[in-house]
């Protein structure tokens, strides 16, 4: 049996050229991330190291030494110290809601597929529910009732953006399981789970990893802004929200305080969505 | 239609019930109620008094359907710190928000929607992209960081505008400010997609090639059709007309329903808390009916479906 | 015995109509009663719309008859999901009308044909491999072309591949939707030539599903004429294209175009294609039939035999329009 004339020949793979942008958006993610892997030894002092003869100390170029960066604050604390905890706790606490939200998301989304009939609806009745009420104020609600333990938090937290994923998964495995290559594989005779883990999801790993990009900078500012408001991170730990928090008192005498932290909540989630977009653009447009 | 709507008013209905029976569920798992206000070791007559005084020593499928009740009936608890009707308290504070809120909702709109759509059509010209950064910075600043540095700048620098409090028209200024520029940016970015995606569909060169002037094209054409998503983005900001000004009320000290939200949290102030809770999914669901229905009117390919989430 | 068989097979799917209609039963298989036999080919040919693609995946197990049974080597088929039906899995399979939807765009052919050994746990590592360079050379895929992902090869080569996956746990039976109608007319030759090859090779039955007449007429032993969710016209072949006997099927073979003078005069169908949801009464061909009879629109004909052995569901042909 002789094969056809006109072989068609393997595309080449393209090459990607990276926008200036998204370089530096990656170079800051990689010392913040530097940052919040090696904090405890990149810091200088510990976070509630008083030096009670330099408080309220300006920063390098505004008057302040070497010893103290970033400037102190009304205690003598270091800013650079707590900025350093700071970022390692919020991004401890963004990844852990990420994976959360993206893992819980997910199974939702494939057991709505899956099962359809009352199991979907109910699924789809929860996703409605989260995706019309501000995630703020339930956060808030749950707060109050239940107070402050940083595993709560957390937990709650990774309750941002699920039904992002769920959507996706849902969308995408029902279309998969209707025609093509699910359908197929469940016709080989493969067990659901065999379908789910080793075709669906790594097809469509590449659109949930882009919706975990959306979801990241929001779960950060999430967490500061209510950290912010004093009903996130409890002290004595320090995140960047509850840094800004502090530093609000003294806006007037020290913005350096303030101003530190902020900076670093700005620079962060525009680099998340940078690369984010950059990745959108690449591996799935219709994403919205 | 009729159908159509039927199905929506059913659906907002039933989430405002899951959000009651949310905070039911979140306000009895969180622990004895009793216990926590009035603390651990006060006297069990006291306790118990209490919890009758609250209705708390009822089975729980009682205290769910009295709560559904009162609920209905607008008795919405009192502030366990003031005493006053929680509904009471918050109404007073709605207008103190909506003073924020609708001007800064009128500035996300104003300034977000012709910024979308004017580097739409320029697209990738100078100021499509000058645009396009001041839009990410906008969503990108968090509301307090902003509302704080302008604080900083205009207040506690150049002293022109007041730092929080609500005395004069210009105590405004910042807070409308802060909470408008970021979702003007949002804004902004998501109109400009939709217009995008608008003028690349085939029916738009058609029109063009068919000799139509192309501000008639867009006109007609372009800014009707990039108008459908766009309105249940904006139809999501007025629900969060209320939620929005959390942040920024506490940042400016402004005395509004935020703020009024923040402090019952830490207080543990349940009946309030509950209370705002309920306002703002009201306010929420009520906004999305809306949309939904303003989706059907506009949009003739959706009224035969079930609601979005329902059908893919 | 035959190797599968459908005994009175209906599929009866739930609609609305419109927004506001009342449910309505949509029969998309209507009494249906095939066999296929061990080594033979049915074929199954008809309009879109007609039901045929449903009856396949109801033979095969993939959707639940409303009515009737599905017998396969005897034994009932079993529901789908559950153990028996994914075991049963490894005897019978599809071949499908779009191949690159039926397969992963991430993984080799390779990985994709030797999957269903994996999943039936047939054969150790060095034994798949064996299995799946044979199998490439039954199908005539090059080896090469076997590591390379499905978006890269050509249609003709995708089609094979899934052929050769659909070999690979050596079925009893395979059900071919509509396998060659989104191939080049030369590549569909060569695909049903080596279907053929294959069938004679390894006696395997199948069930050939398609509206592309001429395809159908070369590879089946049997052929059945399907309209609106039933058979109107089954049996041979060549006997069906010489001589056809039900007005449907009349109409279908006029259609083919054939070089030099016509031997059938075309026969031009009138009206709209039919609705399944609206089914007119009695014979369901009966508003398009260019020589229907009054009880017609009154009773729906049967299958019956015919002169020659054919099963032909037409009142005319039986005779009782005589006496109308």
């Amino acid at each position: 049996m002789a094969d056809e004339a006109g072989i068609v020949a393997a595309p080449p793979r393209r090459r990607a050229r990276v926008p200036a942008g998204v370089m530096l958006a990656i170079a800051w993610l990689v010392v913040i991330l530097a940052i919040a892997l090696l904090a405890d030894v990149v810091r200088p002092y510990g976070i509630t190291a008083m030096d009670l003869r330099a408080r309220l100390q300006p920063p390098i170029g505004f008057g302040g030494t070497w010893a103290h960066a970033l400037g102190t604050d009304e205690l003598g604390r270091d800013v650079l110290s707590r900025l350093i905890e700071s970022i390692r706790i919020s991004l401890q606490i963004a990844f852990g809601a990420t994976i959360i939200a993206a893992v819980f998301g997910t199974t939702m989304g494939f057991l709505a597929a899956h099962f359809r009939g009352w199991v979907e609806q109910c699924v789809l009745m929860l996703i409605d529910f989260q995706a019309s009420m501000p995630f703020l104020i339930l956060a808030l609600s749950v707060l109050a009732f239940f107070g402050n333990s940083l595993v709560l938090f957390v937990c709650l937290m990774g309750l941002y953006g699920w039904e992002r994923h769920a959507r996706i998964s849902r969308g995408l495995a029902i279309a998969a399981n209707a025609q093509g290559y699910a359908a197929a594989v469940r016709q080989l005779g493969a067990r659901p789970m065999r379908i789910y883990l080793g075709h669906v999801l790594p097809n469509i790993a590449s659109t949930l990893i882009v919706a975990a990009t959306l979801s990241f900078p929001e779960v950060v500012l999430l967490e500061s802004g209510l950290s912010f408001l004093g009903l996130g991170v409890q002290p004595p730990m320090t995140s960047l929200g509850n840094m800004v928090g502090y530093g609000r008192e003294y806006i007037t005498r020290a913005p350096w305080i303030m101003l530190a932290p902020s900076v670093v909540i700005v620079l962060t989630t525009l680099s998340v969505s940078i690369l984010g977009d950059w990745l959108r653009d690449r591996l799935d447009p219709t994403l919205t | 239609m009729l159908r159509f709507i039927a199905l929506r008013v059913g659906r907002a209905l039933l989430t405002i019930v899951l959000v009651v029976t949310f905070a039911f569920i979140v306000l009895r798992l969180s622990g004895d109620p009793a216990m926590m206000i009035m603390s651990p070791d006060a006297p069990p007559e006291a306790l118990a008094a209490f919890r009758q005084a609250w209705g708390l020593d009822a089975p729980i499928w009682l205290q769910y359907l009295k709560y559904f009740g009162a609920i209905l009936q607008g008795e919405l608890g009192q502030s366990m710190r003031d005493g006053r009707p929680a509904i009471q308290l918050v109404a007073e504070r709605i207008p103190a928000t909506l003073t924020l809120t609708l001007p800064a909702l009128a500035l996300k709109v104003g300034l977000g929607i012709p910024a979308g759509i004017y580097a739409a059509l320029h697209r990738n010209s100078m100021t499509d992209r000058v645009v396009m950064t001041f839009a990410v910075a906008g969503f990108t600043v968090p509301s307090f960081v902003l509302g704080l540095i302008l604080v900083l700048i205009f207040a506690v620098q150049l002293g022109w505008l007041p730092s929080g409090g609500a005395e004069s028209w210009r105590s405004i200024i910042l807070p409308v400010i802060a909470m408008g520029l970021g979702g003007a940016g949002a804004l902004a970015r998501f109109t400009r997609s939709a217009m995008l995606e608008v003028l690349g569909q085939p029916y738009i060169r058609t029109a063009s090639a068919k000799g139509v002037p192309w501000g008639a094209v867009v006109r007609g054409h372009a800014l009707p059709n990039a108008a459908i998503p766009t309105v249940t983005v904006v139809g999501f900001m007025v629900g969060s007309l209320m939620a929005g000004a959390v942040v920024v009320e506490s940042v400016f000290s402004w005395p509004g329903v935020g703020r009024l939200m923040v402090v019952a949290v830490a207080n543990r102030d349940l009946a309030v808390v509950q209370c705002v809770l309920l306002l703002v999914s009201a306010t929420m669901v009520t906004s999305n009916l809306i949309v939904d229905v303003m989706y059907g009117v506009l949009d003739p390919r959706l009224r035969g479906q079930a609601p979005a989430g329902g059908g893919h | 015995m035959s190797l599968l068989s459908l005994d009175g097979v209906s599929r009866v799917y739930a609609t609305r109509r419109g927004m506001f209609g009342r449910p309505v039963a949509v029969r998309a298989v209507d009494h249906v009663s095939l066999a296929v036999e061990a080594g033979r080919t049915l074929g199954i040919v008809g309009e879109s719309g007609c039901g045929k693609s449903t009856t396949g995946r109801v033979a095969l197990g993939i959707e639940r008859p409303s009515e009737g049974s599905v017998l396969f080597e005897g034994a009932v088929m079993p529901a789908p999901g559950t153990p028996e039906w994914r075991r049963m899995r490894a005897r019978l399979q599809l071949v499908y009308q779009d191949p690159l939807g039926a397969m992963d765009r991430r993984l080799t052919v390779a990985t994709q044909i030797a999957e269903p050994l994996a999943i039936h746990g047939i054969g150790d590592a060095s034994e798949r491999r064996d299995r799946v360079a044979a199998l490439l050379r039954d199908v005539g895929l090059r080896a090469d072309l076997a590591a390379r992902h499905p978006h890269e090869l050509s249609g003709g080569q995708r089609q094979r591949a899934v052929l050769a996956r659909a070999l690979a746990t050596d079925p009893a039976l395979l059900v071919c939707d509509e396998p060659v109608s989104a191939l080049d007319v030369s590549i569909q030759a060569q695909v049903i030539n080596m279907l053929t090859d294959l069938q004679e090779a390894r006696g395997i039955a199948m069930l050939f599903i398609s509206h592309d007449l001429k395809v159908v007429r070369q590879v089946s032993h049997q052929v059945a004429v399907m309209y609106l969710g039933r058979i109107v016209e089954q049996g041979d072949p060549e006997a069906i294209f010489a001589d056809p006997l039900h007005p449907y099927s009349r109409a279908l073979v006029s259609a083919i175009p054939v070089p030099g003078p016509r031997r059938i005069a075309r026969v031009v169908l009138t009206g709209d294609p039919p609705n399944p949801a609206d089914r007119p009464s009695g014979c369901a061909f009966h508003p398009r039939c260019p020589v229907a009879v009054a009880v017609c629109a009154m009773t729906t004909p049967t299958l019956r035999p015919a002169a020659d052995g054919r099963l032909v569901a037409c009142h005319l042909v039986d005779g009782v329009a005589g006496t109308a």
